[in-house]
């Protein structure tokens, strides 16, 4: 009989060795957070008057915004160009945003002086803000995207209530508001998943724009008015092979077969939402004739060169070729290097190119901002790795079941 | 994949629509106080006239409790081998460049917020926390920073600094051009302390005024140049100077606001929203259609 592929919780032992790995890098992220907490910003990391932003800001915030783009990219695919197709990735790339977009939320609080105030932007508004917008927009987004996954957790405890001692009294009830809530979500899901979608394009182009106020503190090799264009491409460029990537380490991780078939089709997609980005990337370059910045070798010039040729030009050559994108192991290489490219471009926007007109020291992240933000990641892996064991998330070959639609309920008629 | 008809469809997008834009229309009402008034007040600094006793930032310490120590500290002139900036225990330095004629004084520059006229700091706050007063003072606000510390990545000036040893309220600091003391009738410490007379306090018009009419008069000593007057739009803190700006290291700064480009795009991006809701009716055009023609093939 044929094999369907259906979401369901995986079952494997959560603790391996590398998640140890992972356990301990938490760890000690932790420790130096609990230092900021205790000594103000200036105790853990190396920014000053001249660096106000550093890592926590340029990568945790800036780049995981951008990597957590998948979730948008997958559900206009999946739901608004309804290419049924890909419904497989769907739940991974939602889990990954989600989780994305909380730890984003994280990170802004710890990076704000007065983290207890991070409701504020709620009632006091600033129409003129770009920061102003993206807060607004992230936490909207955020909202929806918890929205999003409700229906993943009805569908995992309708019929399967079951809570401890006296409370149990309360399972038939609970049951029923599942129930009530799955109905309902069904209904008016489409509201949220567009509303998903326009919210993205916003803040994602948005990021961008954070930092042309900065004027002249910036390059011009990166301060251009097209920066919200080039955020929201780019964002667009890294979603799928975020998702590819993602979805290689975890059927390896798991044991699962690849899914080989609609990763390549999702590289289809790639080479030219890349090929369309560099476009601009280097139209912009022309027209503001920033390449004179090219011919000298400076950090800025170096780090420009690494982005462009290593983070855009070399993974658009490959996912152009037919024969990386029917293969794992270039699919892998291709994605990861998209997501190196993503990784350069914030990285430079946000701190690389921003150079103050007083600058008597120069920026480079201290060991607490590093652990901080690989303990972050370290965190997110973990969670991933026990979403994915408790909820219906990553699909799998089942036996005896009939396909079924995405938003079908057990136990329903 | 989701079971509803098409007047459903519409009748929530409409209203999802109306809530946005019923919701979004209130933060185009400004909260923050942004008061360009005629009559705002402002500083001419005389930069030839400075003799960088540095009496003022003894004085601007006291006026705004922070730890000033003793007057007679400030006369040690070794601070001058290296370029300080205003920070969380100074809001405003005094630095000392030599003269390249090495008959000729040194120049001292007097630092500190410049007030501008289009101050990017109150355009970037997120909380709207930076007020330009009628005075002329751009103030901050305790009771709504956050301390996400985008003003300093926004001012063109390099001014804001943070109290980035405080765990808890650290402070955005900057000059607020003694508001307290000039509500009172007081002039501001710095002004009134300088014994030579290097900065003058005045309608910032009239100030405009007297720096042109002593360039005029001493096209020798000063460069025919106003610093502050139409940099990023004008600021209430101007400079006259003997020699090149740039030399005594002031950006160089277009006549362009700081944060109008920045405006112009998320006003483009934001106008009226019609941008984003245009977006929100295409991409469920796009969802319905695809759902019809899946609907159609399954018939």
């Amino acid at each position: 009989m044929e094999h369907f592929m259906k979401p369901a919780p995986i079952e494997k032992k959560y603790f391996t060795p590398g998640v140890m790995v992972f356990v301990v890098l938490a760890a000690i992220g932790l420790v130096f957070l609990a230092i900021r907490f205790i000594g103000g910003i200036g105790a853990v990391t190396n920014l000053d008057n001249q660096h106000p932003w550093g890592i926590w800001i340029g990568l945790d915030v800036a780049l995981g915004v951008a990597l957590a783009a998948g979730g948008f990219t997958s559900a206009a695919l999946g739901h608004i160009w309804h290419r049924e197709h890909y419904h497989a990735i769907i739940r991974p790339a939602l889990l990954t945003a989600l989780l994305g977009y909380t730890f984003v939320a994280v990170s802004v609080a710890m990076d704000l002086g007065r983290y207890y105030y991070i409701w504020h932007p709620l009632i006091m508004w600033n129409g003129t803000s770009v920061l102003f917008e993206v807060g607004i927009c992230v936490m909207i987004y955020l909202t929806v995207l918890y929205i999003e996954f409700l229906p993943i957790v009805a569908e995992r405890f309708i019929g399967r209530v079951n809570l401890p001692g006296l409370l149990s009294r309360l399972n038939k009830t609970v049951d029923s508001l599942l129930r009530a809530l799955d109905r309902g979500l069904d209904k008016t899901m489409f509201v949220f998943i567009i509303a998903g979608v326009v919210l993205s394009c916003l803040h994602q182009s948005s990021l961008g724009s954070l930092m042309i106020i900065a004027g002249p503190k910036m390059h011009p090799l990166w301060q251009t008015p097209i920066l919200p264009l080039l955020f929201l491409l780019s964002a667009i460029g890294v979603g799928f092979p975020m998702v590819i990537f993602e979805s290689l380490i975890s059927s390896r991780s798991f044991g699962l077969k690849p899914e080989t078939p609609i990763l390549t089709n999702l590289g289809n997609i790639i080479g030219p939402i890349l090929g369309i980005y560099l476009a601009f990337k280097i139209g912009d370059m022309v027209i503001r004739q920033t390449f004179v910045y090219l011919t000298t070798i400076t950090t800025e010039s170096v780090m420009y060169a690494i982005e462009i040729v290593i983070g855009v030009i070399v993974p658009l050559r490959m996912f152009l070729s037919e024969q990386v994108r029917k293969s794992p192991a270039g699919l892998f290489i291709a994605s990861s290097l998209v997501i190196f490219g993503v990784f350069m471009n914030r990285l430079n926007t946000f701190l690389v190119a921003y150079t103050p007109p007083y600058e008597m020291t120069t920026y480079f992240p201290s060991v607490g901002e590093i652990a901080v933000t690989v303990g972050f990641i370290s965190i997110e892996v973990l969670l991933y790795r026990l979403m994915v064991k408790i909820f219906p998330v990553i699909s799998h070959p089942q036996k005896d079941v009939a396909p079924q639609t995405k938003f079908s309920v057990r136990g329903m008629i | 994949m989701l079971k509803q008809d098409r007047r459903s469809f519409l009748k929530t997008s409409a209203l999802i629509g109306a809530g946005i834009t019923g919701l979004k229309s209130k933060d185009t009402k400004a909260q923050t106080r942004h008061v360009i008034s005629e009559d705002r007040m402002g500083v001419l600094v005389d930069t030839t006239v400075c003799i960088g006793c540095r009496k003022c930032e003894w004085a601007c310490k006291t006026a705004h409790d922070l730890p000033a120590g003793d007057i007679e500290s400030y006369e040690d002139r070794s601070v001058y081998e290296k370029m300080r900036r205003p920070d969380d225990k100074a809001l405003t330095v005094v630095n000392e460049y030599s003269n390249p004629d090495p008959t000729k004084l040194p120049t001292n520059v007097k630092v500190q917020c410049m007030h501008c006229d289009e101050p990017a700091c109150l355009s970037a706050c997120i909380v709207g926390a930076f007020s330009k007063d009628e005075s002329g003072s751009v103030v901050w606000d305790t009771e709504k920073c956050i301390g996400c510390r985008y003003c300093m990545i926004a001012c063109p000036f390099q001014i804001p600094a943070f109290e980035y040893d405080k765990a808890l309220q650290p402070d955005i600091k900057k000059c607020d051009f003694c508001i307290e003391r000039t509500t009172q009738g007081q002039l501001p410490a710095c002004v009134e302390i300088c014994p030579v007379e290097a900065l003058t306090y005045g309608r910032r018009k009239d100030l405009i005024e007297v720096a042109r009419k002593k360039i005029k008069n001493y096209p020798d000593r000063y460069i025919d140049s106003i610093l502050g007057d139409t940099e990023v739009g004008g600021t209430s803190w101007m400079y006259l100077s003997g020699r090149d700006f740039q030399e005594l290291d002031f950006p160089k700064l277009g006549e362009d606001p700081a944060p109008g480009v920045s405006e112009s795009i998320q006003h483009g991006i934001f106008a009226y929203f019609v941008p984003p809701i245009s977006l929100y009716a295409l991409l469920g055009g796009v969802m319905w259609l695809n759902k019809k023609k899946e609907k159609s093939k399954e018939e």
